[in-house]
């Protein structure tokens, strides 16, 4: 050991250990605000949710509110009742996932095994361009075409309907379940592939047997994300499903969680307005349902 | 005594791109024998093992030349069926490739796939192909778990029972023990010596030893080139050619 040297660097260590420890916890510590950011937010939007949504149900009663099937805000007797938007948000988004799963997934699993790499490329890109469509543009293109097409098909008065929510849904659930699907196909081990090949068996057998079994718990997720896409859409749903707030049926008019918050908001008061905070906060339990289920989904997909 | 000849390769040449892995290789590999590949790493000998059961159709930009003959059969025609060949010839691969799901539903994969639903017959298949790879004893109470729950040893035998399952006529086996500890490998090899009475077979192996335990049968490849082909005693004893003596005396590779 050379004692000289030794020395001097003792000498001129604390100094500049000082300044960068604490550098480095000056970091550490805006590292975490900024963490805590996102985590106060969701902390203060439960809590306001919560706090401003339940003072219209106690008042309501939470059986007439969830199950009445009624809404009449700004009748002379008012009355509350949620279950049409309930229902018609239930129904909007299993019709567009019954429409939006299978060519979701089949196209996943073409893009992943079948497709030849450059037609896979292109297909994936316009994929991911469908995704970043805003969804006013949805709704746009589904207000002028989609709309009077199924006015025209099924001769009625108007056609902004369930159905015309269901189609433009499906649309924009679609590239969530592609790419999540995807990569979730694209992550099984290629041997599982390999040896299913080695037995004997069929290209389209191995996918469907070996690959998506594999990657079943992904596609699961793709699923789970694609309803939580849908339930929580506002603005295309509002400018293509006529917004009356009828109980659900395929061909009328109907109106969601989400745009029944949306389109009285603004000339709302009293009651009436605690009682669209109680329809965002119903809205906000099933999103964080879905979440929990997402999350969970994806949890035991990683454990295999 | 006259031997059956099973896969003979004529005249093969492989290509991956531009570039030539097998360069003319001739072989007969004859029946109810193992037959060992023998060789350093990228001589080939795991491409020609792959040829046979045409596994190398999966990779992008192969090209063949030349024959393989699966008793009398060009495997390359167009007219054959790869799915039928791959019934045939079995493969086990390196590393143990069960799939995620119970070790019934691994064993009972290949004849599902060949149409076989019949819940009693499917049993059978299993028990036998289990015994045949010698796992039966140490998971017959636990057919239900995860195959991916067992040891990796366990898991390369069940793979060998997965093979089995679909009745082959040929197993390929491409480095099946390298990836497995000394008491899996001896299972293995002790399993293989048992096998060769029912099957033919053809393993892939960079360790020596083994060709000379368990094989009667062996090739030596050199940079896609088989420079030695014979019995296993004779060539490990007497090498015919300077490099197969090199590498077997530990000289290179």
């Amino acid at each position: 050991m050379d004692g000289v040297s030794k020395a001097a660097g003792q000498e001129a260590a604390p100094k500049r250990k000082g300044v960068r420890s604490a550098f480095e916890n000056f970091m550490n510590v805006l590292f975490f605000l900024c963490g805590a950011v996102a985590v106060a937010f969701v902390l203060f939007i439960t809590v306001y949710l919560v706090a401003s949504g339940l003072p219209a149900i106690r008042e309501i009663g939470i059986v007439e509110f969830l199950f009445g099937q009624e809404w009449a805000s700004t009748a002379a007797e008012p009355k509350f009742g949620i279950l049409p938007f309930i229902l018609s948000s239930v129904y909007g988004t299993a019709g567009a996932i019954i429409i939006g799963v299978p060519v979701g997934f089949m196209t996943a699993v073409f893009l992943s095994k079948v497709a030849p790499p450059k037609l896979a490329g292109a297909i994936r890109t316009a994929v991911e361009l469908l995704s970043g469509i805003p969804s006013v543009v949805y709704g746009l293109v589904g207000m002028t075409v989609l709309v009077p097409a199924i006015r025209v098909a099924f001769n009625l008065a108007s056609g902004a309907s369930l159905l015309a929510a269901i189609v433009v849904l499906a649309v924009m659930v679609l590239p969530y379940i592609i790419s999540v699907s995807e990569t979730a196909l694209n992550a099984v081990p290629k041997e599982y592939e390999e040896a299913s090949l080695a037995l004997g068996a069929t290209e389209i057998e191995t996918y469907f047997r070996v690959s998506v079994p594999a990657a079943s718990s992904g596609i699961a997720a793709s699923v789970v994300l694609g309803i939580g896409r849908a339930i929580g859409e506002a603005m295309a749903v509002m400018m293509v499903a006529g917004n009356v707030a009828n109980m659900p049926s395929l061909l009328e008019s109907v109106r969601f969680l989400t745009t029944a918050v949306a389109s009285e908001m603004s000339y709302s008061s009293g009651l009436q307005r605690q009682a669209l905070f109680s329809i965002a906060l119903v809205l906000f339990l099933f999103i964080m349902i879905i979440n929990a289920a997402l999350a969970f989904l994806l949890k035991r997909g990683k454990k295999d | 005594m006259e031997e059956s000849i099973v896969l003979s390769a004529k005249d093969l040449d492989l290509y991956y791109g531009e570039n030539q892995a097998l360069k003319k290789i001739n072989m007969d590999i004859p029946e109810r024998q193992v037959t060992a590949l023998i060789g350093p790493s990228g001589c080939g000998k795991s491409t020609f093992l792959k040829t046979l059961d045409r596994m190398n159709d999966l990779v992008q930009g192969v090209r063949i030349e030349g024959s393989v003959l699966y008793r009398g059969q060009d495997i390359y025609s167009p007219k054959l069926d790869v799915t039928w060949l791959r019934r045939q010839i079995g493969m086990v691969f390196q590393k143990p490739n069960p799939f995620p799901m119970s070790i019934y539903d691994n064993i009972a994969y290949g004849p599902r796939t060949h149409g076989i639903r019949n819940r009693k017959q499917l049993d059978e298949i299993v028990e036998r192909s289990l015994r045949g790879a010698a796992i039966w004893e140490e998971v017959k109470d636990r057919l239900k778990k995860p195959a991916l729950s067992l040891s990796g040893g366990q898991q390369q035998r069940i793979c060998i029972a997965r093979a089995l399952a679909v009745e082959p006529d040929v197993l390929l086996m491409d480095e099946a023990t390298s990836a497995l500890d000394p008491i899996s490998t001896t299972k293995i090899e002790d399993l293989i010596s048992e096998l060769k009475q029912t099957y033919t077979i053809v393993i892939v192996t960079h360790n020596m030893q083994q060709a000379t335990r368990v094989s009667d049968k062996c090739a030596f490849f050199l940079l896609g080139q088989l420079v030695e082909f014979g019995d296993t005693a004779q060539l490990f004893s007497m090498p015919k050619d300077k490099r197969t003596e090199d590498y077997i005396t530990g000289r290179f590779g």
